[in-house]
């Protein structure tokens, strides 16, 4: 399988059971999960954010023992953003990036998120965009974090038509219809981390086409065994279960 | 054996009850959860009527009787009307086959009004549910937080209470409620993060510590989850999962001839 959320290093009002790389590698391992999208947690809210994607990089070389792919952040509210791009992209050889505009205090209507966009798709970058990453109703009391406002998504992304976005965390807040929308536009993406109800993964394959949609657990936030138990408790159909935990994602990394 | 504390017949297709909790048991059978507890009606409000009261049981009544030793119900209760709850506890429990009682929104459950609801489903050996939450976006005005709980405990230190949803914000749930040994916590119905169960076994002890699910808004698989992905032994997930639910229900269940 590969996993395309989860994070490395500390979040910042906890620790977690897997919060040690090794750990987190050992557990993605045992759940038959061969690579995983990494970002940090320390991006939420270091300011040094060069430091944390090289960290970043460093911790998926050294003990990501071939499994992790680091996605380093941007973000556009900082200046000379552009350069960390750049160093994602030329020098620590990354994949693809992640955003928290949400913690980073920008809308998807402002004109950097759109340059951010374009940067992006000129150097073949994936773009993931965590909606959000905690229930709003149990956050620290002095830090709430809004989930990222979606709504100007679908304008923005007519200028990129063939960028893949994947959104992270996303179904707590963007649900039926404003889901299916949003997989029509542009080359969108969608993980299973935050998709909930009974039979979920059934129930997100009749709003958004299967093609779209991403196994991912948000772990080590999250208790891994919630993204693999979905799998379960949905009857996909191998078809479907193949394409959401391994193909979609396989195509995605391999796309020129 | 995996017993789930808390469920409700939404999430699925289904025009009734019986169509729906059904179609629920599919995905019950899919992730090996043995029995369920029901509560809560096709349509929920946050102050039920009398007459919503009554037509939520009856509707939870109608599901779990075809499923005579698999679904469980809970009456679903009121503290802003004691006397029709009362009457609801007898009709669903003493004359009928509910096992315990459901609290939800309408009040907090530190005021004394309730005391003759938690009284007289005591008596009954009914297994008292009571919702909680701490949001750091603000409670309903009648949503009881943990510490709600804490104080009913204390007001009746020798009957069991269960608070549900961990209190959500679960490192203030669990410490709200450390110190009071009849409460337990129901860790369904808020998100898997990882930690919790880990923090609720070691600061409560696994004996008090119960897996429910709260589908059909939540699903099984990421309730389950919070278990079966917990670094505690093996011992304590098997109380969690089930051997402590039953273990609290026993009584009722062997007064009603349910065999388990």
């Amino acid at each position: 399988m590969i996993d395309v959320n989860v994070s490395l290093s500390r979040w910042p009002f906890r620790r977690l059971p897997d919060d040690k790389t090794h750990r987190l590698v050992s557990k993605l391992k045992s759940a038959g999960v061969t690579h995983a999208f990494a970002g940090s947690f320390d991006a939420l809210l270091h300011k040094d954010v060069a430091a944390v994607n090289s960290r970043l990089a460093d911790e998926c070389k050294t003990h990501g023992d071939g499994l992790l792919l680091p996605f380093g952040c941007v973000n556009p509210m900082l200046p000379d953003w552009r350069e960390d791009v750049r160093r994602c992209h030329e020098t620590h050889h990354m994949r693809g990036i992640r955003l928290h505009p949400n913690y980073h205090g920008y809308t998807l209507d402002q004109p950097e998120f759109a340059e951010l966009l374009a940067l992006a798709a000129s150097r073949n970058l994936i773009v993931q965009l965590s909606v959000m990453m905690e229930d709003e109703r149990t956050q620290h009391p002095l830090l709430q974090v809004p989930a990222v406002d979606t709504s100007p998504l679908a304008e923005v992304l007519k200028q990129h038509p063939d960028l893949p976005l994947i959104l992270l965390n996303s179904q707590r807040d963007i649900r039926g219809e404003a889901l299916t929308n949003l997989a029509v536009s542009g080359n969108t993406y969608f993980d299973i981390a935050m998709q909930e109800s009974i039979g979920g993964l059934t129930k997100l394959t009749n709003l958004v086409p299967y093609e779209r949609i991403l196994f991912g657990s948000h772990a080590p936030f999250f208790y891994h065994e919630s993204a693999t138990l979905k799998l379960q408790e949905s009857n996909l159909g191998e078809t479907i279960r193949q394409a959401i935990t391994v193909d979609n994602a396989s195509k995605l990394l391999h796309q020129k | 054996m995996i017993w789930d504390l808390h469920c409700h017949l939404s999430g699925v297709d289904g025009q009734t009850p019986d169509e729906r909790i059904a179609n629920l048991m599919e995905y019950a059978d899919r992730m090996g959860v043995e029995r369920l507890v029901f509560f809560m009606g096709l349509q929920w409000s946050h102050e039920p009527t009398p007459d919503d009261l009554r037509k939520q049981n009856d509707e939870v009544l109608q599901a779990i009787s075809h499923w005579h030793d698999r679904a469980f119900g809970f009456a679903y209760v009121s503290p802003q009307h004691v006397e029709a709850s009362l009457a609801e506890i007898d009709r669903c429990i003493a004359n009928g086959p509910m096992v315990g009682i459901k609290l939800w929104v309408a009040g907090k459950c530190s005021d004394e009004a309730i005391d003759a609801i938690i009284e007289r489903a005591a008596e009954l050996k009914a297994v008292i549910f009571q919702h909680t939450w701490f949001k750091v976006t603000g409670n309903l005005p009648g949503e009881s937080s943990p510490l709600d709980l804490a104080t009913l405990a204390a007001r009746h230190p020798t009957v069991p209470l269960i608070c549900g949803h961990t209190g959500g914000d679960w490192e203030r749930g669990i410490r709200a409620i450390r110190s009071a040994p009849n409460v337990s916590v129901g860790l369904g119905g808020y998100d898997p993060t990882a930690g919790v169960t880990e923090m609720a076994v070691r600061e409560l002890g696994a004996r008090r510590v119960i897996y429910g699910s709260d589908i059909g808004g939540r699903s099984f698989a990421s309730q389950l989850a919070k278990v079966k992905g917990a670094d505690v032994p093996e011992k304590a997930k098997q109380l969690i999962l089930g051997q402590n639910l039953r273990r609290m229900l026993l009584p009722i269940l062997r007064a009603k001839g349910i065999n388990a």
